[in-house]
């Protein structure tokens, strides 16, 4: 009954394996589960709606409903609402990571992943990029529906791809946020309404919808400094479409690319270290 | 021979809240042989083998797979086990295949790899026509099967198996046990936990008995059966009689367990010849009818009220 000693021990060179060995490990696994999230979608298209017909739906109205109430300055509703609607339906779909995140904590795959010989964090990567592709799905249901509606952009291919990146950029840095929610929820259905409560005025207090001019002071502030809205702003900036914010004199919105970026960046290094802490204290004890 | 130790426990202690699930259990099981760990629903089992596998930490005590320290070098031990938990842990949107090949592909296998032994593993668990199925749809039996095969993938040196047949219908329960019997026979360690005593004698070369967190016995199963007498004996009578206990006190030679409403008898007993006839006469002469007589083999509430020297319900009542 006894095993040859050589069999025990098939890979006890793990401590000594070269570091770029275990980044090749760490990306497979991160691919494995990004397979698996893209799986979980392919079998409940419905869970799409939040990036396909929502998109959809939001752009038509907005720009039907407030398209003759809201003057836009040297420009077209149409033209100033599209990079809004893209920000602003990116910035609430993230809210499918913490609902995507609690549910996996309340499955009994989780406990399997545990005991595998695999990089944890994976788990988190590989939800979050799955997550970036089903928002690029959703950033070009923004761009059909907006094309279809008359929205326009005198910018080159370049500048077109910038500002999508741009704005998807801060949605993933954003979806660690959210994935930070799901991992401190205690179920997939509180994660949700904790999202909205979170996302919804972080959305709608910016400059997505309307130009902030005439908000009152203090939310005015508070719309100037919203990162989403230096997304969005970026993003008109990159297009040549109107945007009445280039005239505000909040650092934010006299430089919303580079604003965006820098909020992108500060808030996935503060976002992603805490998710993964959140994950691993969810998943010991 | 003296084999090397694959499992080793030493004074695990684990509290949840006001509950102590661990106060203290030790064991070690030699490499290639299987140990089955033996005791009731909230003995503390499940809680010794999360701590084995890597999935809790106990609050003292040490842990030792396949010679590696479990709380120093847990990644370090995931890479030498595999698990199957009492519930499944299957992902339910993927298929069967689909599942095999994520667990293989994050144990580190290259794709077609993890493919290839993925089918292999359906074919011989019997799940290759559902293989491209999804697992909500999968029955019990499918379910652990899948888990089975799946804590098989890169065929580990020591496996864990957390009540692999608890709630399976008798059946699947002897699918499983074959499985597990063509296991033993590869060499593998084996951590087996179960409430059935006979699954534990038919797969486990030796027993741990566990109650409320604490080791109450150990030995082989002919061991255990020994220390828990023979067989067992249990008379139904036409009406309750309360005297009956003291009649066949002398015959069964000890302890004698009686129904709440007083018309069933149950004990331990040395198989003696023609012990049924016995008992039945002096039944009869004591002016009692009796209804029903069985001896049979030892269950696991025997061998706890040989151990424990209480009945097992009463035991169970204070751990839940």
């Amino acid at each position: 009954m006894t095993v040859p000693a050589t069999t025990l021990r098939p890979r006890d060179a793990a401590g000594t394996r070269l570091m770029i060995q275990d980044l090749g490990e760490r990306a497979r696994n991160v691919l494995s589960m990004t397979r698996r999230n893209l799986v979980h979608i392919a079998r409940q298209p419905a869970e799409l709606a939040d990036v396909t017909i929502q998109p959809l739906l939001l752009t038509v109205l907005f720009v039907y409903l407030f398209g003759g109430a809201i003057p836009i300055p040297r420009g077209s509703y149409t033209d100033f609402a599209v990079p809004g609607m893209l920000a602003l339906n990116l910035v609430t779909s993230t809210m499918g990571t913490a609902v995507g995140l609690a549910t996996d904590l309340h499955e009994g795959i989780i406990e399997r992943f545990r005991v595998l010989p695999m990089w944890p964090p994976a788990v988190l990567v590989g939800r979050s990029l799955a997550d970036l592709l089903t928002d690029c799905l959703c950033a070009l249901v923004v761009a059909v529906t907006g094309l279809a509606v008359g929205w326009r952009t005198g910018a080159g291919p370049l500048a077109i791809m910038a500002g999508f990146a741009l704005v998807l950029f801060f949605t993933y840095a954003l979806s660690w946020v959210t994935a930070c929610v799901g991992l401190t929820s205690k179920s997939p259905e509180s994660a949700a309404s904790f999202g909205l409560i979170v996302l919804f005025p972080l959305a709608f207090v910016s400059n997505v919808m309307v130009p902030t001019q005439h908000m009152p002071g203090w939310l005015r502030a508070v719309a100037d400094w919203n990162p989403v809205s230096a997304a969005a702003a970026g993003a008109r900036q990159l297009w040549g479409n109107p945007n009445p914010s280039a005239s505000i004199g909040a650092w934010p919105m006299q430089h919303p690319v580079e604003a965006s970026l820098a909020w992108s960046v500060l808030i996935l290094a503060v976002a992603a270290p805490l998710a993964s802490r959140f994950f691993r204290r969810r998943t010991t004890g | 021979m003296t084999a090397e130790l694959m499992i080793e426990a030493e004074g695990l202690v684990k509290t949840y809240g006001e509950t102590r699930a661990l106060a203290g259990v030790g064991f070690c099981v030699p490499a290639g042989s299987v140990l089955g760990l033996l005791g009731p629903n909230g003995a503390g089992k499940t809680t010794a083998v999360r701590i084995l596998t890597t999935l809790a930490l106990p609050d003292a005590g040490r842990a030792r797979v396949a010679g590696i320290d479990v709380l120093a070098r847990p990644a370090a031990v995931r890479r030498q086990i595999g698990v199957a938990a009492q519930d499944a842990t299957l992902d339910g949107l993927l298929t069967g295949r689909q599942n095999l090949a994520l667990v293989g592909e994050l144990s580190g296998m290259r794709g077609a790899q993890a493919r290839t032994r993925a089918a292999e593993l359906l074919e011989l668990f019997d799940l290759a026509g559902a293989a491209d199925r999804v697992v909500k749809g999968y029955s019990g039996g499918m379910r652990r099967r899948l888990d089975l095969a799946a804590s098989l993938l890169t065929r580990p040196p020591v496996l864990f198996l957390d009540e692999p047949t608890t709630g399976l219908d008798p059946v699947s329960r002897q699918r499983v046990w074959e499985v597990i019997r063509e296991l033993i026979g590869s060499g593998v360690t084996l951590l087996l936990t179960t409430q059935y005593l006979d699954e534990a004698d038919a797969l486990a070369d030796r027993i741990v008995v566990v109650n409320h967190g604490q080791v109450i016995a150990e030995g082989t199963p002919r061991e255990l059966k020994e220390r828990s007498r023979s067989a067992h004996v249990e008379v139904t009578l036409a009406e309750p009689g309360p005297e009956a206990a003291e009649v066949i006190a002398p015959l069964v030679g000890g302890l004698v367990s009686v129904s709440a409403d007083g018309s069933r008898l149950g004990a331990a007993v040395d198989s003696a010849p023609g012990l049924a006839t016995l008992l039945v006469r002096a039944l009869d002469q004591a002016g009692m009818l009796v209804d029903n007589i069985e001896v049979r083999q030892p269950s696991l509430d025997d061998v706890f009220f040989a151990l424990t020297g209480a009945p097992e319900r009463e035991s169970e009542g204070a751990s839940a």
